[in-house]
């Protein structure tokens, strides 16, 4: 069994999946019945059982390379679908959490920059400003023209807000700070 | 306390790109004299990212908008995003079954957990009685020449101990409330099925893959246009469709505004990518669907 460190303590790998999800994964008898049900399979290179068998067995590495849980939607079909009630989905959020900790770099990059576009842009002004999300997400990725013909049409049909407001970015600000003290802990 | 009286937590969605749900639902309920007041200083739930970074986070940024709820007095909010709807009882489910995370929710949110919330989606209190009943009432516009695909997307039902309302797998409560408003709806396959989500901006090649798919299986059951109660949904069938494909994509609201005689620039018809609105005015012109181009 391969032993992780996370937050400076040593856990199994599925312990530490259990603690930033709060997902017991030992449930799942490996029915494939998520992978059946999900939208984006194809683009994943293990199903999403075949990734719980990974962190039921703790093969830390063999999860780390995955794209899979990168090209999950949260849609929530294998949650609902689950005859053993594990919340496949959150045990995907779970294992970006972990290896996020562990500092591992992501498969699918473009997806983690758009998280973090979303996250830092609600912290600065406490609802979502959509440009603000955007040009981040741009600046990170580097990737300036892509869509940019749509971006245009909708900014003409006034889709989108142009000036940002920043009700409730103080209250936002002081809770990730306290969530963020927390989970150090 | 008036009966029809609700809290109302738009999201950030409905402030922006969604502007037009925000607008129809608004003057949906008003005709329906459900009386719908903002929360105050409500905060963004954390959507699609927050809970890929900390869980503590994801419960809080929606404990704390609903701790302003209680404030008010009001126990009952109408959330009409599926995204808020889904973190925000997600949020809740967690708080009440677990002390501890209530009392690290507490602590960060400086304030009580609101667990006794209740939090609907606007389906599910007009798709039961005793307004789906009133609905027949006040429908002035006959609409009963279209034919829509109710598309339900991922959370408005999913996961169902969480939404707690439909069915999860063959969900019935928007064909409920367009079939009272006098429209016609289809039977189709892809109603649950995902659009690709917040992928819009990340992988956009994923969203037209999968949304192609929605867009594709509405056609051939032989619908005329989408509905949809989603802004992520909306935004994703709307702009992603392929040249020539032209289904106007509509929010359930927009539609039961039509029927109710509201005029499509008031449903602000006029802000979607793909047209609906010369769509929809052709359409009450001539009473039958004329394809643009």
């Amino acid at each position: 069994m391969t032993e992780i460190p996370v937050k400076g303590k040593t856990y199994h790998f599925s312990d530490a999946v259990k603690a930033a999800g709060g997902i017991d994964t030992s449930w799942c008898y490996q029915c494939g019945k998520c992978a059946g049900g999900c939208p984006l399979v194809h683009e994943m290179d293990l199903t999403p059982a075949q990734l719980i068998h990974g962190i039921q067995l703790g093969l830390t590495d063999l999860v780390a390379t995955s794209r899979t849980y990168w090209m999950c939607a949260s849609c929530q079909t294998c949650t609902t679908r689950c005859p053993q009630h594990v919340d496949v989905a959150g045990v995907m959020a779970a294992v970006k959490i972990v290896m996020e900790n562990e500092e591992h770099p992501p498969l699918v990059p473009e997806v983690q920059a758009f998280n973090f576009s979303f996250l830092e842009n609600i912290k600065l002004f406490g609802r979502t400003y959509e440009p603000g999300v955007v040009a981040m997400f741009k600046l990170r990725t580097r990737e300036f023209t892509r869509d940019l013909g749509m971006g245009v049409e909708m900014i003409k049909k006034g889709k989108f807000n142009l000036l940002p407001r920043f009700t409730g970015a103080w209250s936002v600000r002081k809770i990730f700070m306290r969530a963020g003290r927390r989970e150090k802990r | 306390m008036k009966k029809n009286r609700y809290a109302y937590y738009p999201g950030c969605s409905l402030h922006a790109t969604a502007a037009e749900y925000d607008r129809s639902l608004t003057a949906v309920c008003r005709r329906m004299d459900i009386e719908l007041v903002e929360i105050e200083k409500w905060v963004c739930c954390g959507s699609t990212a927050a809970h890929t970074k900390s869980r503590l986070l994801a419960e809080a940024l929606p404990m704390a908008s609903l701790a302003r709820m209680e404030a008010m007095g009001i126990e009952e909010v109408i959330v009409p995003c599926p995204e808020c709807f889904s973190k925000l009882k997600t949020a809740q489910h967690h708080v009440a079954r677990d002390r501890k995370t209530r009392k690290s929710v507490a602590d960060i949110i400086q304030t009580q957990c609101y667990e006794e919330a209740r939090i609907y989606h606007p389906l599910k209190i007009f798709s039961e009685d005793p307004l789906l009943s009133q609905i027949p009432s006040l429908v002035t516009q006959d609409l009963s020449g279209l034919k829509i695909a109710c598309y339900y997307g991922c959370l408005i039902t999913r996961p169902p101990e969480i939404a707690g309302f439909d069915n999860c797998e063959a969900p019935e409560s928007m064909d409920r409330v367009l079939k009272a408003a006098g429209l016609r709806t289809v039977d189709w396959n892809h109603k649950t099925r995902c659009c690709g989500s917040s992928f819009a901006v990340s992988k956009p090649e994923i969203v037209k893959d999968l949304s192609g798919q929605v867009l594709d299986d509405a056609r051939s059951a032989g619908a005329d246009a989408i509905a949809v109660g989603c802004p992520v949904c909306h935004v994703n069938l709307d702009t992603r469709q392929p040249e020539g494909f032209d289904m106007p994509v509509f929010y359930f609201s927009q539609l039961m505004g039509a029927s109710f005689g509201m005029s499509p620039t008031d449903l602000l018809l006029h802000r979607h990518y793909t047209e609906a609105n010369t769509w929809l005015e052709r359409f009450l012109q001539s009473g039958y669907i004329t394809h643009l181009q």
